[in-house]
């Protein structure tokens, strides 16, 4: 069963790096829904199901760690994985977003390969 | 912190965004420093503020031609001409590059913040920091053209000014 995907990032260049990545990938891609920040994203997120998430972390409005909080706090979204790729790549930055649910980290700069392992863990 | 630790730092963390995202290899060049702050008569220059119990601010910095390979190397795609794409991709690659610096840098001076980065395109601007004199020039080639990542630190005079603000701009510009 096709995949819905949400790219969190501030970065269009990076959005548009992720879905040629997702294309390329192993993972039943549906539809690919983009954000600009966390804000974006949960507004998204009320009309909008899907089955995992890519999260950047340093974004204006809402940054990536406060929208995995609230991702993780809310019934209808508290199961969906999230994957963090972000330059943020300091341990406390790490466990912070490990304790908080993510269920991978992925530092900038990335190769095509490093997010195929992760999606590849999860699907 | 000294000026051998920030170029070491900066090296390593052009080169690896360079080779990992873009699949270019640059050559370096002789750093320096500067008593005044970045100022390229024209092209491209990628601003981002860090702020901690060090604050400062670093730069990302070409020519608009380079800025143009720079961003159809990162999304596989020609551009003609500078435009919203470009300076997205321009951004994003000072934010990789200078985000990489602040983790090796965090291993001595603690945690630090990232601004969003604000990008300039045009010609004859100068730009100026409020509070910092002297940057670390750390100069690349890449087939003639010069790519430059300058970077002033200085110790914060109150720790609680290290939250920065992500929206606040990291430092004063003048487009003359």
């Amino acid at each position: 069963m096709p995949v819905d995907v949400m790219i969190v990032d501030d970065s269009a260049a990076i959005r548009k790096i992720l879905h040629r990545v997702l294309l390329q990938a192993d993972v039943p891609l549906g539809k690919v829904i983009e954000a600009g920040d966390g804000v974006e994203a949960l507004e998204k997120l009320k009309t909008t199901r899907v089955g995992l998430i890519l999260s950047d972390i340093n974004m204006p409005n809402m940054d990536g760690l406060a929208l995995l909080g609230a991702l993780k706090s809310q019934e209808a979204t508290r199961n969906v994985p999230v994957i963090m790729v972000t330059t943020e790549g300091s341990s406390s930055r790490v466990m912070e977003a490990v304790n908080l649910g993510a269920s991978g980290y992925v530092r900038k700069p990335f190769t095509a390969e490093q997010i195929k392992e992760k999606l590849a863990g999860l699907f | 912190m000294t000026h051998d630790k920030l170029v070491a730092y900066i090296r390593t963390s052009t080169r690896d965004v360079f080779t990992t995202m873009l699949g270019l290899e640059l050559t370096d060049g002789e750093p320096f420093i500067k008593e005044e702050a970045p100022a390229p008569s024209d092209g491209v220059l990628a601003l981002i503020g860090l702020a901690g119990r060090w604050a400062g601010s670093g730069t990302f910095s070409c020519t608009a031609s380079m800025a143009r390979r720079l961003a159809s190397q990162l999304l596989m795609q020609e551009y003609e001409a500078i435009d919203e794409e470009v300076l997205d991709a321009l951004g994003e690659i000072a934010n990789m590059v200078l985000g990489n610096v602040k983790t090796s840098l965090e291993e001595e001076l603690g945690p630090m913040g990232l601004s969003i980065p604000t990008v300039i395109y045009g010609r004859n601007f100068t730009t100026r920091s409020i509070g910092h004199s002297k940057w670390t020039v750390v100069p690349f080639s890449l087939d003639a053209e010069i790519l430059e990542v300058h970077l002033c630190l200085a110790p914060s005079k109150d720790s609680a000014a290290g939250r920065l603000h992500r929206d606040q701009p990291a430092a004063f510009l003048a487009i003359e």
